[in-house]
């Protein structure tokens, strides 16, 4: 098995996206998942609010996003642009 | 010798992976066992007149909870005196991702198993009058909870015994460890997720024994949503084992098919554990507000939507890996 120097420098910026992507994908969804559930509780407590609190959630969620989406990015980086 | 040390490694595989698979496979079973047995030992305080219902519970619900550790137990016996066969470095690394897609899937299944079974104990000494329903409930939602488990015993059986050796070693070796990754890591959140949201549907079928219907069905579609990132970790596998990939002796054709199970496998944890929260939040006010059950499933199936969409980004990452690069 031949390793190069380029070889092994593109190998572990593969490597490094799977893992960016995987464990940054960790964060996001247990967090948009407690949000989820917090949302539903409200619901079934003041049914009447059901559209404010969806919009609440939604929100709340896209900022817990924001995380998974920088894992994302340096994920891609990793893959096309280094 | 050198066929020699082929074999020795052929053996050092499927030996490693065997103590992975049990070693691993029995974190969860045993953890999801306590938490019954510690609520049926709260529903005994309470009530201690139905204790022979509640112990028989117990068993019944742990009973399921222990069949994600048989499994490992079924896949370490095997890696340990299975017919290696014509022996060949391919082969040690089908072997080794056998036993670590085994260890790791037994995981969530035998944690998640476990809460309808404690909830289901603690509902019998509410509502004793309720005990078929809910220990049916209870069967039905640690069910769906052992999938996870059984996709993970489904890749590593196939690992056992594909025949593999027509593939270039260079990057399939990667590939096979891969597929182990991508379903075993995938298969702890949806397995934890899914008892979750059966947990909370024990909880509410004893609370108000009327909703049963309303509380089963939210809980199973919960649970098909928290699935969802241990199918997607199952379809990479899938890609990973049945694809022919060209020979190449470069590194970086290697770790990008490691990188791509690691990352769909690492991915399905976050999204399967908080769909099993949105679930279980869902399941716990129907049961407490019914009238508003189509609202509430609406803003699960929201919720969980957005909490799927890491799982997607990881899938698709692990796409261009297998695919682009």
């Amino acid at each position: 098995m031949a390793i190069e120097g380029a070889d092994i420098v593109k190998a572990a910026a593969f490597l490094g996206a799977g893992v960016s992507m995987g464990l940054g994908a960790i964060g996001p969804g247990v967090g948009e998942g407690m949000v989820a559930a917090k949302a539903c509780e409200a619901i079934g407590k003041n049914p009447k609010e059901a559209g404010l609190l969806t919009r609440t959630m939604l929100v709340g969620q896209a900022v817990s996003e924001s995380t998974g989406i920088y894992s994302l990015v340096i994920a891609l980086l990793l893959l096309f642009v280094v | 010798m050198m066929e020699l040390d082929v074999q020795a490694w052929v053996k050092v595989a499927a030996f490693a992976g065997g103590g992975i698979a049990m070693g691993l496979g029995a974190v969860g079973a045993a953890i999801g066992e306590g938490y019954t047995a510690a609520q049926a030992n709260v529903a005994v305080a309470r009530s201690p007149k139905i204790s022979g219902d509640i112990f028989k519970n117990m068993l019944v619900g742990q009973a399921v909870a222990e069949s994600a550790s048989i499994f490992a137990l079924v896949v370490a016996i095997l890696l340990l005196f299975i017919d290696k066969g014509d022996p060949n470095m391919l082969k040690a690394a089908a072997l080794f991702g056998a036993g670590v897609s085994m260890g790791f899937g037994a995981i969530g299944s035998g944690v998640g198993s476990g809460f309808p079974g404690g909830q289901a104990c603690l509902g019998l000494s509410r509502q004793p009058a309720m005990a078929n329903r809910l220990t049916t409930n209870m069967l039905i939602g640690s069910a769906v909870c052992q999938t996870p488990a059984i996709f993970s015993m489904v890749v590593a059986l196939m690992l056992l015994f594909m025949d593999f050796s027509n593939a270039p070693l260079h990057p399939t070796w990667a590939a096979l460890i891969g597929a182990g990754l991508s379903t075993g890591l995938a298969a702890i959140g949806s397995g934890y997720g899914g008892g979750m949201a059966a947990g909370a549907s024990c909880e509410g079928v004893a609370r108000q024994p009327e909703a049963v219907g309303n509380v089963t069905t939210i809980m199973l579609v919960g649970q098909a949503v928290a699935q969802t990132p241990s199918i997607f970790g199952l379809l990479v596998s899938f890609i990973l084992m049945f694809k022919t990939f060209p020979e190449s002796t470069q590194l970086q054709a290697a770790m990008a098919l490691l990188g791509a199970g690691l990352c769909t496998g690492f991915g399905g944890i976050g999204p399967g554990v908080g769909n099993g929260m949105a679930a279980e939040g869902a399941v716990r006010w129907v049961a407490r507000n019914v009238k508003h059950a189509a609202d509430l499933m609406r803003i699960m199936l929201v919720g969980q939507a957005v909490s799927q969409s890491t799982a997607i980004y990881a899938m698709v990452v692990s796409l261009v890996l297998i695919f682009v690069v």
